[in-house]
């Protein structure tokens, strides 16, 4: 399996959901190695074998592996380039020095690499060299199946699938018209394209980013199997249950602060709201490249004294700020899946979805609304706080259903698609 | 005669702590002490210690024939009584020598005179006790926040029995006219208006140490040459600056403090100018004229107006929103809530916040604790929605 990240270093949802699938799949007695960029070493290794593509040595004779290189060569970083970045490390990206094209070069072929693993200015250097690791790797071990997560993965999916001759999945966690809108990067989604015409199989993490694989890149339906993601159970000792210092009841957005989270109509919402009622406090969490305008915009409404910035919120402070939300809402512009409701809803919270999120397919006890909608966000934000009813049975229904959900089952289709590939 | 008018302002806000969503209710203490009694030592030993020192020894060896003035904020005198007694004390025998003038300002440094008339009367009453409490006297003439000056401002300090303000020569206020004369105010003509030579001013206070300025390096000889230069008819010289350009915003190394010990000896020995307080310079000279001042002026920046403070949805917001507390305030008359809101007025919060980077962006990023004005507005704003929350607590 090859993917970007693992737990506990990660970015975004995409370590989270590789973590709770290969846990279930090892529930299922399916043995995983693991490939990341570059393993930590603290990573829980219980249910994975991790390998560190760093530490591979390539003893081959590197013109073998040139032909790899050769289809990266006229890759340049570019805007939209990063999946999972916050605006810090995209400052530093840009600050830091950018390698010429015959330094990589050198780099990709060198007998031993030192890979970052994260999504910084050398990321093409790293997906190339990682895709030679993948070829090397795929000789030296022995499987049944190559799943590749993500479109950083997908050459090295390839390229282990031209040497070993196995199945390969790959599996869409977001695509890039979700990560861009219209304005796609055009080498990403050749990149996307080319892994998923090449595989046996393609994994959707939702209906919504199924069609855009089949409308958008013109991949076979009968190739695109929708597996959704699940959610790790969430137990919270008590000593992070924090005290709210104020009566007022808690709404609450937590995500990038980007466009493809949606967070102006949050705001636009939240002003709605307190015309009516200012017996509520707003929390936008999080960081991103539309967090200025968001505070301006908070500002210019006069809203300040009930809508409030956390900033970026790390690790157990999550679940602290779930502890004391009453609203959760998530109004995607487009998101493939969308684990952060989830974890919400096993955290006792009611919660609003977009109906442009993969997450809305599944869920029952939620209110979903369009983005774009601002009256009818509203209007649901409004009901849940004041009508009990609603709430009530959406806290106890919804963290039923969450509970319900389980990596497992998410776990059992991806091995029936393993199954339907192998057979072949 | 002709004169040359020293002032130099004093001043250190309270820096706000990184005051985050979670400390809303929850915390009430909003101060970032380490920082604040970091910085007051440090300016203490690089500027305001060895200054006092220096005009000290000027002192001594001229008698009274030098004469300045101090404007020190009540928040930089919270400081010292806090971290820097030594500094106060070094204060007061600068005082006890007669030849050195302390002015009024509002205590916490505050933009209140734009905003409440009641708010500003009673910062300037409690910054005057301070005054008196520290140094025995009953200061005659006022100094705005960041010399921020408009006719009707002038018109309630009037009223408030000072005989003078203090403010900017501002081009665009001046036209053909020249701040080397006493002026007075258009409302009430009995308060003389003194102008600052920003020109001379600047010359010290920004490019004394200024490789690429064409007249590097700055020599007393020089300085006084220019002054020499001025017509003769022109009476009052107006040199206002912060007191941190000596050894802070020009260190000792640049040779600033052996500038300003040198100067008398020069102005003395190649000019006829003398030294006065600004007491002086009104009791010597008859105002020319009534200057005009529609809208508010200050000494910040290239535009000389409020846009440092107060203009973008960030500044203004703030602005509104404390203000809007102020009636609350008074009538619960809690000593601990009257100290909040009185350092949560101090300009420094809302200077953080401005967002014009580009003329004077230099400027306005060295003095900003914080890495963006859009953080600098989130912390004010959740630490005014914890002394919100107090006021209505309070109020119950």
């Amino acid at each position: 399996m090859f993917g970007w990240e693992f737990p506990p270093h990660i970015a975004g949802g995409l370590g989270t959901a590789c973590y709770g699938l290969t846990k279930g799949l090892n529930k299922f007695g399916t043995e995983i190695i693991f490939v990341v960029p570059k393993a930590f070493g603290d990573e829980d290794q219980s249910h994975v074998k991790i390998q560190d593509a760093g530490n591979v040595i390539i003893t081959e004779k590197s013109t073998d592996y040139a032909e790899f290189w050769d289809n990266f060569k006229y890759l340049e970083v570019g805007v939209n380039l990063i999946p999972y970045m916050s605006p810090e490390e995209y400052a530093r990206i840009f600050e830091s020095k950018i390698f010429s094209h015959s330094e990589i070069k050198e780099k990709v072929l060198s007998s031993k690499f030192s890979f970052s693993g994260t999504y910084g200015p050398d990321l093409l250097t790293e997906v190339a060299r990682y895709a030679i690791v993948g070829g090397y790797l795929a000789k030296q071990n022995n499987f049944d199946v190559i799943h590749a997560h993500d479109w950083l993965t997908y050459p090295a999916g390839v390229a282990a699938k031209q040497i070993s001759g196995k199945p390969l999945v790959v599996h869409m966690h977001a695509t890039e018209y979700d990560r861009s809108g219209e304005n796609i990067n055009q080498q990403v989604y050749d990149i996307e394209r080319a892994g998923m015409e090449a595989a046996d199989k393609v994994i959707a993490v939702s209906n919504r980013t199924r069609n855009i694989v089949i409308e958008r890149y013109g991949i076979p339906a009968e190739k695109v199997v929708t597996v959704y993601n699940s959610v790790e159970p969430i137990s919270l000792p008590e000593e992070f249950r924090v005290t709210k210092g104020f009566d007022e009841k808690i709404v609450t957005f937590l995500g990038r602060i980007t466009f493809q989270k949606g967070p102006e109509y949050f705001i636009e919402a939240a002003y709605k709201v307190l015309q009516k009622d200012r017996n509520v406090r707003f929390v936008m969490a999080g960081s991103g490249d539309m967090l200025n305008r968001m505070i301006r915009r908070v500002a210019a409404l006069g809203i300040s004294d009930r809508f409030h910035f956390t900033g970026f919120l790390k690790g157990m402070e999550v679940y602290e700020m779930f502890s004391i939300s009453d609203v959760y809402v998530m109004p995607s512009v487009s998101e493939p899946f969308g684990i952060s409701p989830l974890e919400a809803m096993a955290s006792d919270v009611p919660v609003i979805v977009s109906k442009q999120s993969g997450v809305a397919e599944i869920l029952k006890h939620a209110l979903k609304v369009d983005f774009w909608d601002v009256d009818d966000m509203a209007d649901a934000i409004y009901g849940l706080l004041h009508y009990e009813g609603l709430s009530k049975m959406f806290k106890r229904y919804g963290k039923q259903e969450v509970e319900n959900l389980r990596w497992e089952n998410s776990a059992f289709n991806v091995l029936e698609v393993y199954k339907s590939v192998v057979k072949n | 005669m002709r004169t040359i008018c020293f002032y130099f302002q004093v001043h250190q806000p309270f820096r706000l702590k990184r005051y985050k969503f979670f400390n809303i209710g929850n915390d009430h203490y909003y101060y970032n002490d380490f920082e604040n009694r970091n910085i007051m030592r440090k300016v203490a030993e690089k500027c305001y210690l060895p200054a006092n020192q220096t005009f000290l020894d000027i002192i001594n060896e001229y008698g009274d024939k030098v004469k300045i003035a101090f404007s020190i904020s009540g928040t930089a005198f919270d400081q010292f009584e806090l971290y820097a007694p030594d500094v106060l004390e070094s204060f007061k025998r600068l005082v006890d020598t007669g030849c050195v003038e302390i002015l009024s300002e509002t205590y916490s440094h505050s933009l209140s005179a734009l905003k409440s008339k009641e708010e500003f009367i009673r910062q300037v009453n409690l910054h005057k006790e301070k005054v008196k409490k520290h140094f025995g006297v009953t200061p005659q003439v006022f100094r705005n926040t960041e010399l921020i000056y408009s006719d009707y401002i002038g018109e309630m300090v009037a009223d408030m029995g000072y005989k003078a303000i203090l403010t900017e020569g501002a081009k665009h206020i001046l036209g053909w006219k020249s701040p080397n004369y006493v002026y007075c105010n258009a409302i009430n003509p009995k308060l003389k208006v003194l102008l600052k030579n920003f020109k001379l001013s600047d010359d010290i206070a920004f490019r004394f140490s200024n490789q690429a300025w064409d007249q590097f390096p700055l020599t007393t000889e020089k300085f006084v040459s220019w002054l020499n230069a001025i017509d003769p008819r022109e009476e009052t010289i107006n040199l206002f600056m912060d007191y941190e350009t000596f050894g802070e915003h020009q260190w000792k190394e640049t040779g600033i403090f052996k500038f300003l010990r040198a100067l008398p000896n020069a102005v003395f020995k190649y000019s006829n100018y003398t030294f006065s307080t600004p007491t002086e310079v009104i009791a010597n000279t008859v105002p020319v004229a009534a200057i005009h001042v529609e809208h508010p002026i200050s000494w910040a920046d290239e535009e000389r107006d409020l846009t440092a403070w107060l203009g973008n949805e960030l500044q203004d917001d703030a602005f509104n929103k404390l203000y809007a507390l102020e009636e609350q305030v008074k009538k619960l008359n809690n000593p601990d809530i009257l100290k909040d809101w009185l350092y949560l007025q101090t300009s420094d919060h809302f200077y953080y916040m401005c967002t014009k980077w580009f003329s004077d962006g230099d400027v306005h990023k060295y003095f900003n604790p914080y890495d963006s004005p859009y953080e600098a507005y989130v912390n004010f704003m959740n630490v005014l929605n914890d002394f919100m929350l107090r006021l209505r607590e309070f109020s119950r």
